[in-house]
């Protein structure tokens, strides 16, 4: 007997209805009574279409109910056990994959001493105080940076380059020079770049703060939150807090800054776990446009990683801050968790990936001395070199990880519905919590696939109530930050 | 499509797939060079479902200079292949039968008969 059964879904239910997120192709559909009655019927087991359409006789009838087979059928939602589904083949991406964004780590320096820090803390990867890298970017190797950005963004019209560090700001003057030289190569070229930083705001002041809003620098501020949250790990390295320094430069930043939105970024511990206040106080008493958050990379056994108890616990406050963004953007008010809103855009797109970012493919890091690398994350890592940037991508590395780290070869996630915007999750957590980052991060999969589901509703709520606020996704121009 | 309602751009793309597939084969369908071929069955080396020079015959009409050994099919048809191969019941009568062969090319001599026991 030729029978149906589930292919891979998972099902939602946002205003009053019930949709369907496929996987792996990540398209959305909302049912209507007889198909969502014909996934109900189904269940986890494989029946003949006969048999269906006698199950929901009363309830619907035989044409409509054969109909709905058909549609899910061809859509793929379920499927002829006698004729499965050609498996997917292992596509790696073209072999010169066009950088998009290149990270420069103008120093592996910083004047804080945040003990939760990846780059200094107790799961470091680079040692960066006695280490081989020098600890500051010299002019001369940010000039190749820029050169080869320029060749390897390949055909690209537009390049992004992004500050980091260490603290950013501690070499201002190799940053300034270079935005000055980035500039004029791109204009001789044909090409723009578009420049952006990330700091902890302990070294602004105005001189620095109206060079960023002239040159439209996008600027993104770490910070942890009010005074007593951001004080807990943000500390100088004579233990003192930085709360009392930065609050008044960014309140001076957001004032005079005005030419790109202007995000916080936030990192989640055990000990800090107040999402709501957290957001409140950057959002309405800093004046942030947007926040994101962040849990911190950390081995399992650091006091302040957050826990299985504490994912649950983050979860229930991401949540209710996304149901929040739901009700302010329905009714056409701007919201700030950016979380949201870049999922939004990925599940509105149909993203289903391959890697779970772009690192090694469209973003690449680049060490003090010039080496390139997986992400910023592991600038300076000999063991996640990609080449340099005097001697370019090596092409061999890239494509050796390429093969190593696409999904298909991660087990785990070949059962889980999440996969299509996960992708297993980050390189450098995975590095750091199992040694490797081939692994899927298997300690969070709960919280992602709750934080996915919350996404999936609200994108959902958001098609009935608000369809022109997801419409603007489709203009490619449109940018996340220009969104609301 | 009536019972489904595309919601985000991957299910628009989804349902003028299938519109198009309805029409006829998709034409002008790109196909990556890289993409692999789909799952072909599995024919071993020689089989004579496949037309393989060099296996049953060599280049003289002899069998001196074969370019695989026929002692490769004992192994590729049982194992690899639906076909019935006459060999021992490895599973409850004989587990160790192929103890001795490690590799059929050089050891098929240490295939030795069963006999019940």
């Amino acid at each position: 007997m030729i029978t149906l059964s589930r292919r891979e879904f998972h099902l939602f239910q946002a205003a009053g209805q019930d949709f369907l997120y496929l996987v792996p192709s990540a398209a959305i559909f909302a049912l209507d009574q007889p198909s969502a009655a014909v996934l109900n019927v189904l269940g986890n087991a494989s029946r003949s279409d006969d048999d269906i359409v006698a199950a929901l006789a009363g309830r619907f009838d035989e044409v409509a109910a054969r109909a709905a087979i058909r549609e899910l059928v061809e859509v793929r939602a379920i499927g002829y056990e006698q004729r499965p589904d050609p498996v997917l083949p292992k596509m790696l991406p073209m072999a010169a994959f066009p950088l998009n964004t290149m990270v420069l780590n103008v120093t592996n320096q910083c004047n804080l001493a945040c003990t939760y820090c990846y780059e200094y803390g107790e799961d470091k990867i680079v040692d960066t105080e006695h280490g081989k890298q020098s600890k500051f970017m010299s002019e001369a190797t940010a000039r190749e940076s820029v050169e080869f950005l320029l060749k390897e963004s390949g055909p690209s019209r537009i390049a992004h380059l992004t500050f980091f560090g260490g603290e950013t700001l501690l070499n201002f003057p190799v940053l300034q020079a270079t935005i000055a030289y980035a500039r004029q190569r791109a204009a001789e070229v044909g090409k723009t770049i578009d420049f952006s930083l990330t700091t902890n705001a302990t070294l602004l002041k105005p001189e620095i703060i109206e060079f960023l809003a002239e040159n439209q620098v996008g600027v993104t501020i770490s910070i942890d939150g009010p005074q007593e949250l951001q004080n807990r790990f943000r500390v100088f390295h004579n233990g003192a807090g930085s709360y009392e320094v930065v609050a008044p430069k960014i309140k001076e930043l957001l004032k005079r800054h005005r030419s790109r939105p202007i995000g916080a970024r936030v990192t989640l511990t055990s000990d800090t776990l107040d999402i709501t206040r957290i957001y409140r106080h950057l959002t309405e008493e800093m004046g942030f446009w947007e926040v994101g958050f962040a849990p911190v990379t950390t081995s399992p056994q650091q006091q302040y990683a957050i826990g299985e108890h504490g994912f649950d616990k983050m979860l229930g406050q991401f949540r209710a801050l996304a149901h929040e963004f739901l009700e302010n953007v329905a009714a056409n008010k701007h919201h700030g968790f950016s979380n949201v809103k870049d999922t939004l855009e990925e599940i509105h797109k149909g993203v289903s990936k391959a890697y779970p970012c772009g690192a090694g493919l469209g973003l690449l890091g680049v060490s003090t001395d010039g080496d390139v690398a997986l992400c910023h994350r592991f600038a300076g890592s000999d063991a996640h070199k990609f080449g340099t940037v005097r001697d370019g991508i090596d092409r061999e590395t890239q494509r050796a990880f390429l093969e190593d780290h696409h999904v298909a070869d991660k087990t785990d996630c070949q059962k889980c519905w999440a996969r299509p915007l996960c992708s297993g999750g980050c390189y450098h957590e995975a590095h750091v919590r199992y040694g490797t980052t081939t692994r899927p991060n298997l300690h969070y999969c709960e919280w992602i696939r709750g934080w996915t589901d919350t996404c999936l509703q609200i994108y959902g709520e958001l098609s009935e109530r608000n369809p022109d606020f997801l419409a603007r996704f489709d203009r490619e121009e449109v940018k996340a930050e220009a969104v609301l | 499509m009536t019972h489904l309602k595309p919601i985000n751009q991957k299910a628009n793309r989804v349902v003028d797939h299938v519109k198009a597939e309805a029409e006829g084969p998709v034409k002008a369908d790109v196909v990556a060079l890289q993409q692999t071929t789909p799952q072909q069955p599995h024919f071993p080396l020689g089989c004579s479902l496949v037309f393989s020079p060099g296996w049953e015959a060599d280049s003289t009409g002899g069998t001196a200079g074969l370019c695989q050994p026929v002692e490769r099919d004992i192994f590729d048809c049982h194992i690899g292949c639906f076909w019935p191969a006459q060999v021992p019941d490895q599973l409850n009568h004989a587990p160790d039968w192929t103890a001795k062969c490690a590799s059929a090319q050089k050891d098929w001599r240490k295939l030795d008969l069963v006999f019940p026991g």
